[in-house]
């Protein structure tokens, strides 16, 4: 890739930071050049990440219904699968999973949901009160 | 090694050869990060399909995290002390510690608790390597690789990502360059550390190197019809992001490689390098059109979806880097 050739597509996952990477100068030397993104990178990561929020709105309706509990929310939320939440909380997946059933959800306690709510980046009342949050 | 030179920041492409890059280069030995990353044979390609991470196979196009580190000692016989930690707050205080001493260390983050990443970009990632160079009031002063400018971190949001659990764990990795050896035979290292790629990459079995550019390009051709149209736009773009996302330098560490036969090239006088630098750098653009090819996919509405050109693009892509192996073999 030359260096007049590198995309500079400032794309928003990005958030204004610029990415360094090897091109080819003029007299066909390496360099080191800078970019504001290119398009492809800002298609895949939103299409990534477009099917966590599909999964948290799905899960957030079954929240509601009493089918699941916030925690799994809120693991889609935080761009997580069900093995990645066990690992990052260091539980097994058996336990994480059942967390996600409500009526063991109701019974958690208080460390526990600070440990998910450390987590997940949120007050812990986000996750008890879930219903007034959405 | 006891003169401390002011720490100097730099943009570098990939975290971990940017940190050994900058650790060596501020503890006296000046090396670019596509010669650290080409001494370590920091390329690779894997794709390991019964391994999953956030339901996406796992696909490396360098080598397993702490593999620089570790390979640039043995080549070189530099040497780095490095440590783990159980405990939190004896990582932190040894921190502190080092930052008073003016000494310079590099640490293993994960990117999750990184505060200064775009929210789009954070991650359970683990093994996200940052320098720290000094301190203000309660904020490290961090030299992230892959950031253009210096930032700053609390020391809270530094010990979460010191400490974050998971695959990859950091464990408060903590490690700093100790020992330089007076001279170094870099010619003898470049010639060791090529030749190494070479056959790593068109000799290992399946589903490594050059074979696993194309088992990969097989099974995606077989997905066709076989699996949902979500899930395959889904593969297709994990495939790309692991390819080009921030990290990489673009082209799935190629372009980087062909910097560093490049620069190989005129160190050791030998323009064949410099021939299979050309190379390199057309497959380097053929991953990049890839790349633009799995885009346009994940972009269409349709759900016909046809694979056989992804396919072979990525065949392409293999062909072309196993040119340069023969050549570097060759020559």
């Amino acid at each position: 890739m030359k260096i007049k050739e590198i995309p500079q597509d400032s794309i928003k996952t990005l958030g204004g930071e610029k990415k360094a990477l090897y091109a080819l100068d003029e007299n066909g030397r390496y360099t080191t050049a800078t970019t504001t993104g290119w398009e492809v990178e800002e298609i895949v990561l939103l299409d990534a990440l477009a099917d966590y929020d599909r999964k948290a709105e799905e899960a957030r309706q079954r929240v509601l219904k009493n089918r699941t509990s916030p925690i799994e929310y809120f693991m889609y939320i935080r761009r997580m699968d069900l093995t990645t939440l066990a690992q990052a909380m260091g539980l097994f997946k058996w336990q994480v999973k059942r967390h996600l059933k409500p009526e063991i959800f109701r019974k958690l306690h208080e460390p526990v949901l600070q440990q998910y709510a450390d987590l997940f980046r949120i007050p812990i009342r986000a996750l008890l009160h879930f219903e007034e949050g959405s | 090694m006891n003169d401390r030179p002011v720490f100097e920041h730099k943009h570098f492409a990939h975290c971990e050869s940017g940190v050994v890059s900058s650790l060596l280069t501020h503890y006296g030995l000046s090396l670019s990060e596509p010669m650290v990353f080409g001494l370590a044979g920091g390329l690779t390609f894997a794709y390991l399909p019964f391994i999953k991470i956030n339901g996406m196979p796992l696909l490396s196009y360098r080598m397993f995290p702490k593999s620089i580190i570790r390979g640039i000692q043995s080549r070189l016989g530099v040497k780095f002390q490095s440590k783990i930690y159980r405990n939190k707050e004896q990582a932190l205080a040894d921190l502190n510690r080092f930052v008073q001493d003016g000494q310079v260390v590099g640490l293993q983050t994960s990117v999750y608790w990184l505060p200064y990443f775009p929210p789009e970009m954070r991650f359970q990632f683990n093994a996200h390597n940052l320098i720290v160079f000094g301190k203000e009031n309660d904020e490290f002063l961090i030299s992230d690789p892959v950031v253009d400018h210096v930032v700053k971190i609390k020391s809270e949001d530094l010990q979460n990502a010191r400490f974050a659990k998971g695959t990859l764990a950091p464990k408060g990795y903590l490690y700093y360059p100790v020992f330089i050896p007076p001279s170094i035979d870099l010619e003898a290292a470049i010639r060791k550390s090529i030749k190494k790629t070479v056959n790593m990459m068109s000799r290992a079995p399946v589903p490594f190197g050059l074979r696993g550019i194309f088992f990969m390009a097989d099974r995606i051709e077989k997905m066709g019809g076989r699996k949902e149209p979500r899930y395959i736009k889904l593969f297709l773009g994990h495939i790309v992001r692991m390819q080009e996302e921030i990290g990489t330098g673009g082209g799935g560490f190629r372009f980087m490689y062909a910097a560093f036969l490049q620069e190989a090239s005129d160190l050791l006088q030998r323009p064949i390098l410099s021939e299979a630098s050309s190379k390199m750098t057309e497959a380097g653009d053929l991953w990049r059109q890839f790349a633009l090819a799995c885009a346009k996919v994940i972009k269409s509405k349709s759900d016909q979806i046809d694979l056989n050109p992804i396919a072979d693009l990525l065949r392409q892509c293999g062909e072309a880097e196993k040119r340069v192996y023969r050549m570097l073999a060759s020559g």
